[in-house]
């Protein structure tokens, strides 16, 4: 099977969505002629047209907000917003608008709309390059959120998500778009195409929201992770030789509870860890549903391992980075409980 | 040490508060018939003149003059008067039960009747308008069944919204009617998407989008403005000024750029003011701007100028910031009486008439309130199920939901 980066399994998504149903446009700022910043969209204007893939002024409110009236019309669009960090002018469109369209007009109207956009840190960013704003989608009823740690899920997540009936946060931790990073910066990152999970099949297939997947079988702890981290635990789990479970949860919102309860209630311990601030984070969701759900088969408190409470830094970002060091220790501590 | 005089702050005022004499000198009305009529493809940059006057149809003396009268037939013009005067029945009743208890909340149309009533009429069905809360004409006249609104102020077992919305956020897709959301101004680059998905898809429906003059100031204005002048959208982008913004003046969210149409000359967009309390007028503006959006020339922003006779809402008291009789001082009279002279000049109506519709249409508006009060009311009587509640947040209901619903015990 050809193995692909993750870019190109996400432009290939939009390329398989964009030839089964017209009704899919792909719009946001450098999107059409160049092909977007990252190259997603490459090629996706000349071989569909200026009507189906172009350009947009700088105005993420005016991208969210024309993409809900094209998805009132009946169209689907899957816009990009260039960085996860520019978010926040569109914020009410989605938190108040796309969200709620079909429960506020009793399914009169419908939102289904992606929008894409590369979050996470580890690429020297600085603040407005690297944030990871998950939970401030998750806390919104009506939308899901959806982060892929591969090639291969994100081309199946993405098909699925433009096809979902409702409007998707599609989060893209950039520093995967070219290979598995693990946190240790200090060593070459190893391409996609040495990887499995760039194998991405050719054609049409989905990866269903809502599902975890297990990335790494193990008895002694739980490690939750999405995205980036995935490779952080994978790493970790190696450094420290616990024989930990690794769940990538895939999609945050509608959440694979049963997946999370089965795991820890197998191995008894728990680890989360995400890149996003620590404070009312995802982790904090994480956290409370496994007190919950798995109290009694629960061996140790759980801990969270987060990016600081502080904005993203420019320089000091490996320490502000949560990376296998940081989750090692983290998973030791838990194991000495 | 700086020789500069301190720099003084600047906060526009209106021209007059509560206990001073109404004045509307600074609003500047032209005859009526005056004002030109260019031809729909005319380049935006010749709209000046138009962005800064106000165009109307009716006089004084109650006839139609100029180059915008005449879209109108006879029998259109009495359907006008008959919305005009059903929309404000409606009204009253309304109010009246928001002030019974039977609502929380409620938001009439006083003096602004003929903007949405008139311009419903210019459009097809087919067509999306992308309203705020002042805007209930675009239902009355489009044919919509008064129950069915005051089953949604009501919030009762009937609420087309399952009780999800406030009063008055209606929802009518079938009525070219998208769905009202509080949050002032999205609906306007909305309605811009709409019409591009329109022209994306070579359709031939066309959008409106509607926003009140103090939510021009959003963000979302300016980014519809400039996706509707990149895209050339078939859009209508209307922009009620009735002169307040709850308490505010308008000059508060105008600043310094004359009128609000003016807005639309920066962006290229073909821009014209219109007497917002003139039928006739509005409908030829709106008719105007709808044929300029099917023949794929791209948008057109209309201002009404128009006067908030009524209280912002049944949470305001405007006495308090505005003169008792300012609505009274308003130079550009009352919507209905001015239709209502003009037919009377054209031998059409009388005050006999008058006064009998009247009575037949507040009989209209009772009936259909006592209809919908049988589904019950927002504090009795039959209501929407706590389990749909939970319901149609997303087209599937995912796990956790279910889970709440349990929770819930419904
Ligand atoms: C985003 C947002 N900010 C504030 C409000 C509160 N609010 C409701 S109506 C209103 C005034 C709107 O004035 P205008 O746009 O002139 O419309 P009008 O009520 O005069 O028709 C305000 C401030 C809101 N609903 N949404």
């Amino acid at each position: 099977m050809p193995r692909k980066t993750m870019i190109e399994a996400i432009r290939e998504a939009m390329d398989v969505a964009m030839e089964r149903d017209d009704n899919v446009v792909v719009f946001g700022e450098d999107v059409g002629y160049f092909g977007g910043v990252f190259r997603a969209t490459q090629g996706l204007q000349q071989k569909y047209g200026t009507s189906r893939c172009f350009d947009t002024p700088i105005s993420e409110l005016g991208i969210v907000g024309t993409a809900i009236g094209m998805a009132a019309y009946g169209l689907r669009p899957c816009v990009e917003v260039q960085f996860a960090d520019y978010v926040y002018p569109a914020y009410d469109q989605i938190v108040s608008e796309a969200a709620r369209l079909r429960y506020r007009s009793n399914g009169q109207f419908t939102c289904p709309i992606v929008v894409r956009m590369p979050t996470g840190g580890g690429i020297f960013g600085g603040q407005t390059h690297s944030q990871s704003p998950e939970a401030l989608f998750t806390h919104v009823s009506g939308l899901k959120v959806v982060v892929p740690s591969n090639p291969h899920d994100a081309k199946g997540l993405l098909i699925s998500a433009i096809a979902d009936p409702d409007p998707v946060i599609f989060l893209e931790p950039k520093r995967l778009y070219n290979g598995p990073f693990d946190g240790h910066h200090e060593r070459p990152v190893t391409p996609w195409a040495k990887h499995e999970l760039g194998e991405v099949p050719a054609g049409h297939y989905e990866i269903p929201l809502g599902k975890a997947a297990v990335r790494r079988e193990g008895k002694a702890l739980t490690v939750l992770a999405y995205g980036t981290m995935v490779y952080v635990a994978q790493a970790a789990a190696e450094d420290t030789g616990i024989d930990a479970e690794i769940l990538d949860l895939r999609t945050l919102l509608p959440l694979d509870l049963d997946a999370i309860v089965a795991s820890v209630k197998k191995t008894g311990r728990c680890v989360i860890v995400h890149e996003a601030t620590r404070t009312s984070g995802f982790g904090a969701e994480l956290a409370a549903l496994v007190q919950r759900h798995c109290f009694y088969h629960l061996e140790a408190p759980i801990i969270r391992v987060t990016g600081w409470d502080t904005p993203y830094p420019h320089a000091q970002e490996w320490d502000y980075f949560p990376g296998p060091a940081r989750l090692g220790k983290a998973m030791i501590e838990t194991m000495e409980a | 040490m700086s020789e500069d005089a301190p720099l003084r702050f600047h906060v526009p005022e209106p021209e007059v508060r509560p206990g001073d004499r109404p004045d509307f000198s600074n609003v500047k009305i032209p005859q009526a018939g005056t004002v030109r009529r260019p031809r729909i493809d005319e380049d935006a940059e010749q709209f000046r003149d138009l962005a800064y006057s106000i165009i109307r149809v009716l006089n004084r003396q109650g006839e139609a003059v100029g180059p915008w009268a005449g879209t109108l037939g006879d029998d259109e013009l009495l359907q006008g008067l008959r919305h005009m005067m059903l929309l404000r029945a409606f009204d009253a009743r309304m109010l009246m039960a928001q002030r019974q208890g039977k609502t929380s909340f409620y938001m009439q149309h006083m003096g602004e009747e003929a903007v949405s009533c008139a311009f419903r009429k210019a459009l097809r069905d087919g067509d999306m308008n992308f309203p705020t809360y002042r805007q209930a004409g675009l239902l009355i006249a489009g044919g919509y069944q008064m129950v069915d609104m005051m089953n949604q102020i009501y919030s009762n077992e009937a609420d087309p919204l399952k009780g999800r919305q406030l009063p008055i956020m209606y929802s009518a897709k079938d009525h070219g009617f998208f769905s009202i959301s509080g949050n002032l101004g999205t609906q306007f680059v909305q309605a811009v998407g709409w019409a591009m998905a329109s022209a994306i898809k070579g359709d031939t429906k066309i959008a409106a989008g509607w926003i009140g003059d103090g939510s021009t100031a959003e963000s979302d204005f300016h980014a519809a403005l400039v996706f509707a002048s990149t895209y050339r959208a078939p859009v209508i982008l209307n922009i009620v000024n009735n002169q307040w913004a709850i308490s505010t003046f308008q000059g508060i969210a105008r600043g310094g750029s004359g009128t609000f149409a003016a807005r639309g000359l920066g962006f290229g967009i073909p821009a014209l003011r219109v007497d917002g309390n003139d039928y006739l007028a509005v409908h030829a503006v709106a008719s105007w701007a709808a044929e300029r959006a099917r023949k794929n020339l791209g948008p057109t922003l209309v201002e009404y100028v128009t006067y908030r006779v009524g209280a912002h809402s049944t949470s305001d008291d405007p006495s308090a910031y505005r003169p008792k009789t300012e609505s009274e001082a308003w130079p550009l009279g009352d919507p209905v009486i001015r239709l209502k002279n003009h037919l009377i000049v054209r031998g059409m109506w009388s005050d006999e008439r008058h006064k009998q519709a009247e009575a037949e249409i507040l009989d209209e508006v009772i009936t259909a309130q006592k209809s919908a009060e049988r589904h019950g009311t927002l504090h009795a009587g039959g209501k929407p199920s706590a389990r749909d509640m939970f319901e149609g947040v997303y087209a599937e209901m995912p796990p956790h939901l279910r889970r709440q619903r349990q929770q819930a015990g419904v």
